[in-house]
């Protein structure tokens, strides 16, 4: 059998109200906040942000692939998802695969995940969905997109949920789309998306897969609908014959927002989050056709969703302005600092440092047991020499010894909040300190680490670990 | 271990006006220096044997050769280096071990710095300044923050150790800006002439909280020279030379860092320099034998735990000196009686011999309005780099 042995979620810190932009485009007021991500964030940050959630507890050399979907990636060329598996520290012979170019891509990596376990090629497989989506301002899409990743875990032992069928369809359809050269997103009239495209489709795949399946509407506990917005779902679930208050889940467009190739799978998680043993779950992820899976969810699920990922998620969260947003996305140019041009990042020395840089390995000295960021070679302690183990931070949590918030520094956020970090085991760090209230930053705060971007230069995107108060 | 002590006279020096320097370049200000250091030891420049000079970011990477050609030495040694801030602090401790060692008479040392032809305010950022972007581990190559971020974690640090609420913490450190404000107004040479308030430095816009601007030293461009000689022959170049007493310099291991044992209301390299130049001297009660110094203030909060770190202060106990006024010009141990780096802003290679230049000037009476009663020890300190981990040079003079 197989099926999924955890799920994961990253919902950025910051929201911004749909309400401010309407009012500073003197436009629609519409209800509810979509959830941004920071400018140190894109969809590699975000998508292996809800990998670590997925994989707490689990032994990470044991993945044997990395499924990583996003219509959003930082690349054209370049893998993120060996990007991510550095950032991960997955085992080095893990099948990394990106998947992309539709809403759909996370759900085609679920099933390719699914169809690669039961074959037996691999034992297991995390699938990440992530995306960062761009509307243009003043528009809908703007006000609907939201930012978000989504993982699963995919095997076939110690299952939260069995995934007993599956049925995908494609449709060629211009519904939303986006050439190559282009930032934001397109679409065609509203009416004819919803109606022909969203609905449409969706019936029909859902009435073709229900007959595969043998199931029926009432069959299931809950069915959970990719859905830009509650129009949209509310449509959709009527047609088919769903209850839209005991089956039909919340899309969450009031308080995140549509985040494209992940929403499917953050909406499964959440009603993962509220699933009870034996729940019959029908899973729905639409995007130029249709991926619809059903599950059963076993007792293993009180384990997992003790985490309450997704409300976690919801409920930590801050606002923000829509001029900053419009910053952190580059949208409007402003006035470069008249500061010290960037230098270029050195791609022979970021490979160098992939263990201790990108997957935050410091060293433990095995003379004297003192922990050192970075790697020392010669014990800061006991001056032992090339006699260390390698010592991972990612997953461990610090205090602020103390701190700074620097108005110089450039920062699209600023200021910027500097803090040395000391770690429960020991070892300090000095970090940027991110999804932060600058007045709440007090000496001996409790810090967690999260991965995110450093700098771009030349094309090169560095990225590096950051800490935050924890979420 | 030997000691420099009265091995090496300063017969000779120079320093230009600091500031932004708009009509003068590195190879202006150079000049200006070294010839008011010729001319106030009466030397010639074919009688310099041996030349060190000190840079920090300007014409890296190879000054030396340019320095011969722009001073048309007579085919003599020229050793470009580099310590950070202290940069210049080193240079002038380079030419007095080669003059001590013997091997050379007369040796020149320079440290300058052109830092206003970059179009920006502030000091390059770390990764830059350091090299560090590609060749470094990430914890170094990361650092966006500034020099104001990491000197304002002390000030976060030493206000929570000694229960100083933000505002009494400021007003401390305020006092100190207003006092090398003071100092400054007397100094021809410097780039801020202008008293202050402590009021004004609390409201002044905040750079790296808790520091705002005033708690800042300026960016400025300048030169400074030194001549140096055999003890001997010291006063066949004239009757009040300066001899050196002690040269010292301490590069910490980067504790602060990485070691959560160090807690940022103190930097060890300035306690470890300062204490081997006191031995190094002789000196036993610094508080009482050091006459006068010239302290590192790139940033308010510096100086004052260089009080504590130097042993002008006991350790938590700066408030209480600071209020005092120990350290004003009339004070018991007057500090920056010149205005220091608040004033004179610190052109990074620079700053060392303009520091000397001070002390020297004041042991020779010759620090008209600033002038210290009959001083006998001065100290000059540089910290180059961060409170985490820097390079501090501690020099003493005296007559």
């Amino acid at each position: 059998m197989v099926g999924i042995k955890s799920y994961g979620v990253y919902i950025p810190y910051y929201r911004v109200s749909r309400a401010e932009i309407g009012k500073f485009w003197e436009s629609f007021q519409l209800p509810g906040e979509k959830a941004v991500a920071n400018f140190d964030e894109d969809a590699v940050t975000m998508g292996v942000e809800a990998c670590r959630d997925c994989l707490t507890g689990f032994d990470r050399a044991g993945i044997g692939g990395l499924y990583f979907a996003s219509t959003t990636f930082p690349y054209l060329e370049k893998q993120c998802s060996a990007l991510a598996a550095g950032a991960l520290d997955l085992s080095q012979d893990a099948l990394t695969i990106d998947f992309s170019g539709t809403l759909r891509s996370g759900s085609n990596a679920m099933r390719a995940a699914m169809d690669a376990v039961k074959a037996g090629s691999l034992g297991n497989v995390l699938v990440c969905s992530s995306d960062s989506r761009l509307g243009m301002p003043n528009g809908g899409k703007e006000l609907e997109f939201g930012d978000g990743a989504a993982a699963l875990l995919v095997g076939k032992s110690d299952l939260i949920a069995t995934i007993d069928n599956v049925y995908s369809s494609n449709t060629e359809i211009y519904s939303v789309y986006r050439p190559a050269e282009e930032r934001f997103v397109s679409s065609w009239e509203d009416r004819f998306l919803r109606e022909t495209g969203y609905v449409g489709v969706m019936s029909s795949a859902v009435r073709a897969a229900l007959e595969k399946f043998g199931m029926s509407p009432a069959d299931f506990a809950k069915a959970i609908f990719f859905a830009p917005n509650p129009t949209y779902l509310g449509g959709a679930v009527k047609k088919l014959g769903f209850d839209p208050k005991s089956q039909a889940t919340d899309p969450i467009w009031q308080m995140v927002g549509n985040c494209g190739s992940a929403h499917a799978m953050i909406l499964l998680a959440a009603a993962l989050d509220e699933a009870n043993p034996g729940d019959k779950l029908l899973f729905v992820s639409y995007g130029d056709g249709c991926d619809i899976f059903s599950l059963t969810v076993t007792k293993e699920i009180e384990k997992v969703k003790a985490k309450q990922s997704v409300n976690r998620f919801l409920s930590s969260k801050r606002q923000t302005s829509y001029q900053k947003y419009l910053r952190w996305r580059e949208i409007i140019d402003t006035e470069p600092p008249m500061r010290p041009r960037t230098e270029p990042a050195s791609a022979v020395a970021l490979y160098r440092d992939r263990k201790c840089g990108l997957a935050l390995y410091g060293s433990k000295c095995r003379a004297c047991g003192a922990i050192h960021y970075p790697v020392q070679r010669i014990c800061m302690e006991c001056r032992s020499k090339d006699n260390f183990e390698y010592y991972p931070f990612a997953e461990k949590q610090g205090k602020i010894a103390t701190f700074s918030h620097d108005n110089l520094a450039v920062s699209p956020d600023p200021p910027t909040t500097l803090a040395a970090v000391d770690f429960e085991e020991g070892g300090r760090i000095m970090m940027d300190v991110t999804d932060r209230d600058p007045s709440e930053i007090k000496v001996g705060m409790p810090l967690e680490m999260t991965f995110r971007k450093f700098r771009q230069t030349h094309g090169i995107q560095v990225y590096w670990w950051k800490s935050r108060p924890i979420r | 271990m030997e000691s420099i002590k009265d091995r090496v006279a300063i017969v000779g020096m120079g320093c230009t006006k600091f500031g932004e320097n708009w009509d003068k370049s590195s190879d202006d200000m150079i000049i200006e220096a070294v010839y008011e250091a010729y001319e106030d030891a009466g030397i010639e420049p074919v009688d310099i044997q041996a030349v060190w000079v000190g840079s920090y970011w300007s014409n890296l990477p190879a000054p030396s050769q340019p320095l011969a050609t722009l001073l048309k030495l007579d085919y003599r040694p020229v050793t470009r280096l580099e310590n950070m801030c202290a940069t210049a602090s080193d240079a002038l401790r380079n030419a007095a071990y080669g003059v001590a060692s013997g091997v050379y008479d007369i040796a020149l040392a320079i440290g300058f710095e052109k830092l206003k032809d970059s179009g920006y305010s502030g000091l390059p950022t770390d990764d830059i300044a350091m090299g560090l972007v590609s060749t470094a581990p990430n914890t170094f190559r990361s650092r966006n923050f500034t020099a104001p971020g990491h000197f304002a974690m002390m000030a976060t640090s030493y206000f929570n150790k000694y229960s100083l609420d933000p505002e009494e913490g400021r007003t401390m450190l305020a006092k100190i800006m207003v006092k090398n404000h003071h100092n400054g107004t007397m100094s021809p040479k410097a780039h801020f002439r202008r008293e202050i308030t402590v009021e004004q430095v609390l409201k002044a816009p905040v750079i790296a909280w808790p520091l705002g601007l005033l708690d800042c030293c300026g960016v400025s461009d300048g030169a400074a020279a030194a001549i140096l000689v055999r003890k001997e022959m010291a006063r066949s170049f004239r009757s009040d030379p300066v001899f050196i007493k002690a040269s010292q310099i301490a590069v910490g291991p980067s504790d602060g860092y990485m070691n959560p044992k160090n807690d940022w209301t103190m930097v060890q390299e300035t306690f470890r320099a300062g204490q081997a130049a006191y031995d190094e001297a002789g000196i036993k009660n610094p508080r009482k034998e050091i006459s006068m110094a010239e302290v590192h203030d790139c940033f308010s909060i510096t100086e004052a735990v260089i009080y504590e770190d130097l042993q002008f202060s006991p350790r938590g106990r700066c408030k209480e000196d600071i209020e005092a006024g120990t350290f004003e010009l009339n004070g018991e141990l007057p500090v920056n009686m010149d205005g220091g780096l608040k004033c004179f802003g610190h052109p990074i290679g620079a700053s060392g011999l303009r520091m000397v230049y001070e002390l020297y000037k004041q042991i020779q009476g010759k620090a008209g309005q600033r002038q210290v009663k009959n001083p006998e020890l001065g100290l000059a300190h540089n910290l180059g780099g961060t409170p985490g981990g820097c390079t501090v040079s501690v020099n003493i003079v005296g007559p």
